[in-house]
């Protein structure tokens, strides 16, 4: 699973992006910011307050009961500020 | 098919809007938007950050939303990513139509749209080096959902 993160979540976390193999009980986009929270201290503090963040699985913005998968491409990224 | 470009680049305006009535007679009026960089509390510079691939796919899909209200001629979004300086432009929406309330609707339409559902990110650059991510705003969220 490719994970993408942008704007003041990328420089929390540190880097752009990452591939992650997370465990079969990550399921859906909720999960996976618990599991990814724990990673590092940086990650742990991107996803501190996930009502901050949205997420956008295969492109598609996401909600947090939105499924994910092995192949999938997932970012998260705080609300959007463009225009 | 509306045109779509996210770009560093500067855009010409008004090359665009004379593209969408080139040769063609039944455009009754164009609409436009141009978003232009304030320079508010002495800011320096605008950095634009977008999500390439997902940023033109969602713009493309609010064009073709506004194309399914609006009976539109043409339609042209340009959206710039990158550093900004204060008066330069932003985003251009350009929206042609047989007639003005189409095109005015439409573009409003798509700037509203725009602002709330394309991942696009704003960090202010100030003077001494401070910078500071911009926060969405609740009123573009209202101005988005009253179409």
């Amino acid at each position: 699973m490719r994970v993408l993160y942008f704007a003041w979540v990328r420089q929390k976390v540190g880097i752009a992006e990452e591939d992650v193999a997370p465990p079969a009980e990550v399921r859906d986009v909720a999960t996976l910011v618990a599991w990814l929270a724990a990673r590092s201290p940086g990650h742990a503090a991107a996803f501190a307050d996930p009502k901050q963040l949205r997420a956008a699985v295969n492109q598609d913005f996401a909600t947090p009961d939105h499924p994910v998968a092995a192949n999938d491409e997932v970012a998260f990224f705080p609300p959007v500020t463009g225009g | 098919m509306a045109k779509v470009l996210v770009q560093q680049a500067p855009f010409d305006a008004g090359a665009e809007t004379a593209a969408l009535t080139a040769g063609r007679t039944d455009v009754g009026g164009v609409a436009s938007f141009l978003g232009v960089c304030r320079s508010d509390d002495g800011l320096d510079a605008m950095v634009l950050e977008h999500y390439p691939g997902m940023t033109e796919r969602a713009i493309e899909r609010i064009a073709a939303e506004a194309e399914g209200r609006w009976p539109l001629t043409g339609c042209t979004v340009i959206h710039r990513v990158g550093r900004i300086l204060p008066g330069e432009p932003i985003v251009l929406v350009l929206t042609a139509s047989s007639h003005r309330a189409a095109a005015l609707e439409s573009c409003a339409f798509l700037i509203d749209w725009l602002k709330t559902r394309a991942p696009f990110w704003k960090r202010e650059e100030f003077a001494g080096g401070t910078e500071r991510w911009v926060e969405a705003r609740a009123e573009d969220d209202a101005a988005a959902a009253r179409w």
